[in-house]
């Protein structure tokens, strides 16, 4: 096999745009798309769907997502890989099989599942320890709500290689959206891997699913500098990352042409680094990945060509990520005016505390910060004196409870509107008398791989 | 003749991004030449990013040098109030973190300041290379 494949970003989180694929499926020449959908804690929100209703758990933008873009990828032969599945993948391809024959369409689609193992870690006795603290799952075995296994590659090449045009998958790693079509059209070797070569290659190849999983991200988006961003063209038109991969595991990032974004060395390499830990052992279902030795040669006109990734046999171990209610929290914000702004809101603040010891609220914690001041950079954004902040023209306050008991949070915002009349004069845009919510502790794990089953179905024609 | 040392934040020769894992934040920090990650090599210690964060953070930090790409890992653990899914703050996903780390400021003479400046990147911006 002497051709290279392309693969092209779709989304990089549930809610994302789909619009800039178009021009990838249009214009980018690509084979493939695979679309990210689960950010860590997606599952906490898909859950609370499936508690609504048992058809539903799993991303509902793959349903408009596919209808806009199936008409264009069946023409060409481009084919979808997904992780929108969530918690339910089964009942996202019915849906996305039922809006598609609709309009005409019957693709094939396979659903990919297996990876939820929340049985496993509610079985008392069992070790789950936490990954980064040692904790153990007993403490919050009782409040446990999800519980997913991040699969590999293997089940997508399997359901590729059974012709399917649409993979839905629940949770899996998320590169493995991408290794898996390269695996499968470049004939590399996965479950068998033995030599190095095999897992160099696949170390390219999760490289190549690293730097596309959060679409424009890796194509200019989201590039954090000062001075620099400005130099970054037509934002609103952003081309998604597309990928050439070589037999050999070689490979160039680019995007399609006439796309807004940028793809360089500067822009791959801040999502080549994101959200790793330590780069010469980033662990993943089916290869060890070690960046040491990378290398990104920037060939100019949006193609940067991307060599040396390392890669080791994968452990027999698989990450597992869990969550657990973790108490509610119910948050306000509120504007005051000139003057002595900054001593009104100290005045408010103390009220509403000496009102939840009045009225016997019990809460772990009053958390106050504010915007526009030091709600993006915390204490490393010191305060000026309030003298100063009397002066200015307005100063926002959110105040976040964190409490244990729902009732307290509902009746946080309560405690506010009477101050309208009664508190402090020249105050703006009061919201949250009714934003309590539930919180959710992430509980990462490992679990051994073998107690994990990937399956691999067909969805029968008009099921 | 003593060079002149001057502080400066660490926007002025790099630029960075931010992720979030559970209750870890980690940051990508990249100089735009050779010049300038000899600079990041030097006096981005994990010790000093640790103090940096210090009236923020309890927690340990880790480092990792990348010449390859000219880069900087470093991975704060304890940072997001135990995850973002738990975390009170606006930022709950430390997102704005980034630019937090690129306000740590570093001794430099203004003879490394200008080469780091000076110097050409290493990536492609075809927007500044048409500027006057």
């Amino acid at each position: 096999m002497t051709h290279a494949i392309r693969i092209g970003s779709g989304l990089g989180f549930y809610g994302d745009n789909w619009e800039p694929v178009v021009a990838s499926i249009e214009r980018g020449q690509v084979q493939f798309i695979a679309s990210d959908h689960l950010a860590e804690l997606t599952l906490a929100i898909l859950q609370k769907d499936r508690q609504r209703g048992p058809a539903l758990g799993y991303a509902r933008d793959v349903v408009p997502m596919l209808v806009r873009l199936w008409p264009l990828m069946q023409p060409r032969g481009v084919r979808f890989v997904c992780n929108a599945g969530g918690l339910n993948p089964m009942g996202a391809a019915q849906a996305v099989q039922k809006a598609l024959a609709t309009a005409g369409w019957h693709p094939r689609i396979a659903v990919v599942s297996g990876d939820d193992v929340l049985a496993q870690l509610q079985a008392p006795g069992e070790r789950f320890d936490h990954m980064m603290n040692g904790a153990d799952v007993a403490s919050v075995r009782e409040r446990l709500v999800f519980g997913n296994a991040y699969l590999g590659a293997q089940p997508i090449v399997e359901a590729l290689d059974l012709g399917a045009d649409i993979v839905i998958t629940g949770r899996v790693a998320d590169a493995a959206l991408f290794l898996g079509p390269l695996v499968h059209a470049l004939g590399w070797k996965l479950a068998d891997a033995v030599t190095p070569e095999d897992f160099h290659r696949l170390a390219q190849g999760l490289t190549v699913g690293h730097l596309l999983e959060c679409s424009g991200q890796g194509s200019g988006g989201n590039f954090g500098s000062q001075g620099s961003w400005q130099h970054i063209p037509d934002w609103a038109h952003i081309g998604y990352p597309i990928a050439e991969v070589w037999p050999d595991g070689t490979a160039f990032i680019t995007k399609a042409p006439g796309t807004g974004g940028l793809v360089n060395f500067d822009t791959v390499r801040q999502q080549l680094l994101y959200e790793v830990h330590n780069p010469h052992a980033y662990f993943s279902p089916d290869v060890v990945l070690d960046m040491g030795q990378i290398q990104l040669h920037d060939e100019g006109q949006h193609r940067v060509r991307l060599t040396g990734a390392q890669g080791s046999a994968p452990t027999d171990q698989l990450k597992v990520v869990a969550g657990f209610q973790d108490g509610f929290k119910a948050e306000i914000s509120w504007g005051f005016s000139w003057p002595d702004a900054w001593d009104k809101v100290q005045s408010a603040e103390a009220m509403i505390r000496s009102q939840l010891i009045e009225r016997q609220m019990p809460f772990d914690e009053l958390f106050v910060e504010y915007p526009g001041l030091n709600s993006a950079h915390g204490p490393l954004a010191p305060l000026p004196p309030a003298a100063e902040l009397n002066e200015r023209a307005e100063i926002w306050v959110r105040m976040v409870l964190r409490t244990r008991s729902k009732a307290v949070a509902d009746g946080f915002g309560r405690l506010f509107p009477w101050m309208a009349l009664s508190g402090p004069a020249y105050t703006c845009g009061f919201q949250g008398l009714n934003t309590s919510s539930a919180l959710l502790g992430i509980w990462p794990t490992l679990i051994p791989r073998d107690r994990v089953q990937a399956r691999v179905e067909i969805l029968e024609p008009g099921a | 003749m003593t060079a002149t040392l001057l502080k400066i934040p660490l926007a002025r020769i790099a630029h960075a991004r931010s992720g979030d894992k559970a209750d870890w934040v980690d940051f990508g920090l990249f100089a735009w030449n050779e010049a300038g990650y000899r600079l990041l090599e030097r006096e981005v210690t994990a010790a000093k990013v640790q103090a940096h964060f210090a009236p923020w953070l309890p927690g340990q930090v880790d480092a990792w040098p990348l010449p390859n790409i000219l880069a900087m890992k470093f991975v704060l653990h304890g940072a997001l109030q135990g995850g973002g899914a738990r975390n009170l703050r606006l930022d709950n996903l430390g997102k704005a973190m980034g630019a937090a780390l690129l306000r740590l400021e570093i001794d430099v003479t203004e003879e490394e300041l200008e080469q780091a400046q000076k110097s050409p990147r290493k990536g492609w911006w075809p927007e500044m290379s048409t500027r006057t």
